[in-house]
């Protein structure tokens, strides 16, 4: 690229071997398309890569606003890639607002690409521009490339007698013809594609594949004059294999179907929509074909209570939400604990408290999952750290409900939910099957629904089973015939056998994810800042801090050698896009002195704040003598959050 | 799809071992009975019959009844079974509720579960009180009620069940009273129904609510208040003395006299339980000007849910393959090989 990455936020070598475009406009503009298709001929060039798609919650924001802004952004390499980039190289921005909220993002040196069609006094005045920053200096630090794209998309799809309105609406694919040709793309796969779309509408297909050919060249032609250059990354080493980009979304839902397989039982999914929870929702219900029933819900207290009603029946239940849902699940997931029914609660949280930022990333419902219900309610707690883990994590959430017959919590966030990644295709029969048993015939003289197994579970009876008829429900159970009980010894006994049940749990040794088993310092994480961490920590071994990362996947119960693997370490750090939840969970199970950096602004962690508060710990590195972590400004509001 | 099999039982056959907890001369007791005589009759089989219920004295039914039974939590049974009927069409679901756990909290639900006709039977217990919390006034109590939360009578206009019912879109609504020998003819009747039966049973809380549908109800002297109603047959009451006439142009019923058991001549109208206009007039009838309508106010079955969802799945499957490998690898995908990608 034209730029000279700043030492801090790229790797050191010359050549660049990873590049982070993003790109911006307004939310009717098909910013979210482009980087999806752009992501795709990324993903067939084979560079490694992950995206960040960035949103504003209202569907049709006024025109050419600052909080109708929608940014896509990508960053890819010939390297692993596990985040979406800090800073990017290049910004495209199709209009003044765009290009105001998403400027100061921009790398020193970066290059900008600017639509001079959509700046006109009104949408400048809509971007609050005084005067237009093309005539100013304040593109000044950056590689500036401004023409009139509106115009040219018009040329380009004139012969199609497409109106102004929907030729103008075909700008997405000029751009996106410039990025091909940018970073050397075949422009086939998009031809295809638009072919398919608009299947339908053949003139409509025609004019867009004419305006991403036009784009494409026009990046030949204009190559001639700095500062556009074509950059040809080669593809990223990876593991041999069959590769697919997936999203958070998707790879739960596919991990809940391959999880019902195994358990060899039909699935029922409750849900009520809600972002950024209904992705889930939507794959599933195209999924019929795989024994999947999915209910659309009044809402979330139905959509967990038939989900508890089908696992009773002898189906696995599964519900979806986000915190809000979650928050109104609470009381039927007492339930399911105190019925003992297999359930999986899939929460893809977003911003909070109450409606918060629906379209932003948190992991502030971990306190939810984890200590939020009435009465002594232990369920286990998972959190998947990428796009693609989110399957593995899914299939351990099947597989602990229908073992361990209990509802079990699986935390995603918004940022892996929209999230696209590349994929290795997993072959299904590398999983080992956990087949759901159902007791059929009484074990003795007498049926005794509450009497458990070796892994300290009751028995799953189905009504419809001759002879096994029996009384269920939220009240105390005796601790063997499952009858109302109000006795106080047996309540003792339950609750404590309700605690161990999950306590005991076999959950996997934790590794280290990166770096020695012991060291100065432990960067703990969980759920989606497995990337940024992961980066942090590599580059900070590579200044000579000694650091290690930990990413930690079973919340609850906690592997049980976690607390010796932190004391190996002086100091442990656990940053959070909450204020500190994991942190206090650890200290309240572990007794480990854990600090916490936290940010809670809707954006994920960039890796240059996580490398800043590692360093900090570090005393002799350059640039980071002392020692305290820093004032983190990422937690002050992004510009288009302010507005 | 209820009941496939009919199977021999006796009352004794449904009766658990679980020691009935209600108070004595409490009106479920009453109900209870009624049940366990119906069950029989239709020939149920225990291990396919699965009791529903909520949170209340009369959620505590599903203990007493020898079949499968999920106590759930306030006012979200409807959503519970509408999970175990999508799972297994087959059980024979009785939902069971109070006028606080089905109308108040649960309203929401019972709406749901209504208008999409999961095939079920539904019995609200009506007693026009929250039993099981001792005696606040709930969404059916009588304007004026004194309880201990509305210490000087409630002020709150109470819902009719089978107009709430109805105007969910329920295509069967009963009513029947706890201690009425036409009880299990109404439960009869609702079994037969395909799709969500809505039952509304008049129950007294002798506690709490001591009496209050003793106007209609009382187990003496209230007969003539009653007007039980029968598909086909002229709307009478007060031993055929009085019936129910329509004046078309008001759009209303009126009382009439029948004079030597000639109701044609004093115009008494025919019960046809498929005309819902007539359910609403009939749900809605102001007690005390006019009888209470008792028995199947209406009844016109309709699409269950549970066999529109399943023709929607055999539609959608058909033709399809469930190959989990290739679902995984679904989209457009590329291989690796050694260290560097190959584009395909
Ligand atoms: C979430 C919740 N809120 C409140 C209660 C307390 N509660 C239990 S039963 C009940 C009312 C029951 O009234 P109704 O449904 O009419 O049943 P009845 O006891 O009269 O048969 C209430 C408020 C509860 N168990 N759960
Ligand atoms: S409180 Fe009323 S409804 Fe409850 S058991 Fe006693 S009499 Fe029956
Ligand atoms: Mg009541």
């Amino acid at each position: 690229m034209a730029t000279q990455a700043p030492a801090a936020s790229t790797d050191s070598s010359p050549t660049p071997d990873a590049i982070v475009v993003r790109f911006a406009g307004d939310s009717g503009d098909g910013m979210q398309l482009t980087g999806g298709q752009f992501t795709l001929s990324t993903a067939l060039a084979g560079n490694d890569l992950a995206t960040f798609p960035d949103f504003p919650a209202e569907i049709r924001a006024p025109q050419g606003t600052l909080f109708g802004v929608s940014a896509f952004q990508i960053n890819f390499g010939s390297r692993a890639i596990n985040t979406a980039g800090d800073a990017p190289d290049v910004l495209v921005a199709m209009n003044p607002a765009a290009l105001k909220v998403n400027l100061p993002a921009l790398k020193p040196g970066g290059l900008v690409i600017v639509d001079t069609g959509e700046f006109t006094k009104r949408n400048l005045d809509k971007a609050k521009y005084d005067a237009s920053p093309l005539d100013d200096d304040t593109l000044a630090p950056f590689d500036v490339l401004a023409f009139d794209i509106s115009a040219r998309t018009l040329e380009a799809v004139e012969p199609f007698g497409l109106g102004k309105k929907d030729g103008l609406r075909c700008k997405n694919m000029w751009t996106l013809g410039l990025a091909l040709w940018m970073f050397d793309r075949p422009r086939e796969p998009l031809h295809d594609w638009l072919n398919r779309k608009f299947a339908k509408a053949p003139d409509i297909a025609a004019a867009n594949i004419a305006a991403l050919d036009a784009g494409h060249a026009y990046g030949e032609t204009a190559e001639l004059s700095a500062p556009l250059k074509q950059v040809h990354l080669p593809p990223a080493p990876s593991e041999p294999g069959l590769y697919r980009t997936i999203t958070g979304a998707e790879a739960v839902s596919l991990g809940l179907v391959a999880g019902a397989q195994l358990a060899e039982l039909p699935m029922f999914f409750g849900g009520y929509p809600i972002t950024p929870a209904s992705a889930i929702l939507h794959h599933l219900a195209r999924l019929k074909e795989y024994g999947v029933t999915t209910f659309q819900a009044e809402d979330e207290i139905a959509a967990v209570c038939a989900a508890i009603g089908a696992s009773y029946a002898g189906q696995l239940g599964v519900t979806s939400s986000s915190g809000p849902g979650i928050a109104l699940k609470t009381e039927a997931l007492g339930l399911g604990i105190m019925t003992e029914l297999p359930l999986v609660v899939v929460n893809s949280q977003r911003g909070g408290p109450s409606t918060g930022l629906p379209t932003k990333t948190e992991q502030s419902d971990l306190y939810q999952a984890v200590y939020g219900r009435n009465g002594d309610a232990p369920m286990p707690v998972i959190a998947a750290r990428s796009p693609g883990d989110a399957f593995e994590v899914a299939i351990e959430a099947c597989r602990l409900a229908v073992k361990y017959m209990t509802p079990v919590m699986l935390l995603t966030d918004g940022y892996i939910a929209n999230a696209a990644e590349p994929w290795k295709v997993p072959d299904p029969s590398s999983f080992e099957p956990f087949p759901a048993k159902f007791l059929t015939e009484p074990r003795g003289e007498v049926l005794e629904p509450y009497k458990r197994n070796e892994n300290g579970s009751r028995p799953w009876i189905k009504p419809g089973t001759p002879h096994m008829m029996h009384r269920i429900g939220g009240i105390e159970k005796d601790a063997t015939t499952g009858n109302i009980s109000y006795d106080p010894a047996n309540h003792q006994l339950m609750t404590d056998t309700r605690r161990d049940k999950i306590a005991n749990i076999p959950v996997p040794d934790q590794e280290v994810a990166f770096g020695e088993t012991t060291g100065k310092l432990a960067v703990v994480g969980w759920g989606s800042t497995y990337g940024p961490i992961k980066q942090a920590v590599r580059r900070s071994i590579d200044k000579g801090c000694s650091v290690s990362h930990i990413h930690i996947r079973h919340i609850w119960p906690l592997p049980k050698n976690l607390g010796e693997l932190l004391s190996g370490f002086d100091r442990v750090l656990v940053p959070e896009m909450n204020t500190g939840q994991l942190k206090t969970v650890l200290r309240d199970q572990l007794l480990v002195d854990a600090e916490s950096l936290t940010k809670t602004s809707g954006q994920p962690f960039q890796i240059a704040e996580l490398e800043e508060a590692i360093c900090a710990y570090f005393d002799g590195v350059k640039g980071n003598e002392g020692g305290e972590v820093q004032a983190n400004e990422q937690q002050l509001p992004s510009p288009v959050e302010s507005e | 799809m209820n009941a496939p099999v009919k199977i021999e039982t006796t009352l004794k056959d449904w009766e658990t071992d679980q020691e009935v907890r209600w108070c004595p001369g409490c009106g479920d007791y009453a109900i209870l009975k009624a049940v366990q005589r119906t069950l029989p009759q239709l020939g149920s089989d225990p291990a396919n019959t699965v009791f529903i219920s909520g949170i209340g004295c009369s959620s505590r039914f599903p203990y007493y009844i020898e079949s499968y039974g999920f106590h759930t939590i306030h006012g979200r049974a409807p959503a519970v079974a509408t999970g175990v009927k999508l799972a297994n069409p087959d059980l024979d679901v009785w939902l069971v509720t109070g006028d606080g756990d089905g109308l108040s909290i649960g309203g929401n639900h019972m709406m749901h579960v209504l208008r999409r006709n999961v095939n079920m039977q539904i019995m609200l217990f009506n007693n026009e009180i929250y039993g099981l919390t001792k005696g606040q006034y709930s969404p059916t109590s009588r304007e004026g009620t004194r309880t201990p939360t509305s210490p000087i009578g409630s002020v709150d206009h109470p819902a009719n069940p089978c107009a709430f019912a109805l105007g969910s879109g329920a295509r069967f609504v009963g009513r029947g009273i706890d201690v009425s020998k036409n009880l299990p003819d109404v439960l009869n009747a609702a079994h037969a129904h395909q799709g969500a039966a809505f039952v509304e049973i008049f129950q007294n809380c002798i506690v709490y609510n001591k009496d209050v549908f003793d106007a209609f109800a009382a187990p003496k002297g209230a007969e003539g208040q009653q007007l039980w109603l029968a598909d086909g047959e002229p709307m009478l009451f007060d031993k055929g003395e009085k019936g129910l006439a329509f004046d078309a142009e008001n759009l209303h019923f009126t009382v009439v006299d029948v004079v030597d058991g000639d109701w044609q001549a004093a115009g008494v109208r025919v019960h046809n339980v498929k005309n819902r206009v007539m359910a609403h007039l009939l749900a809605e009838l102001p007690f005390g000007e006019f009888p209470m309508p008792l028995g199947v106010l209406y009844d016109d079955p309709a699409p269950t849910y549970e066999s529109a969802v399943i023709a929607e799945r055999e539609a959608s499957v058909s033709g399809k393959e469930a190959n989990l490998a290739k679902l995984l690898s679904g989209g457009q995908t590329w291989t690796v090989d050694g260290t560097a990608a190959d584009p395909v």
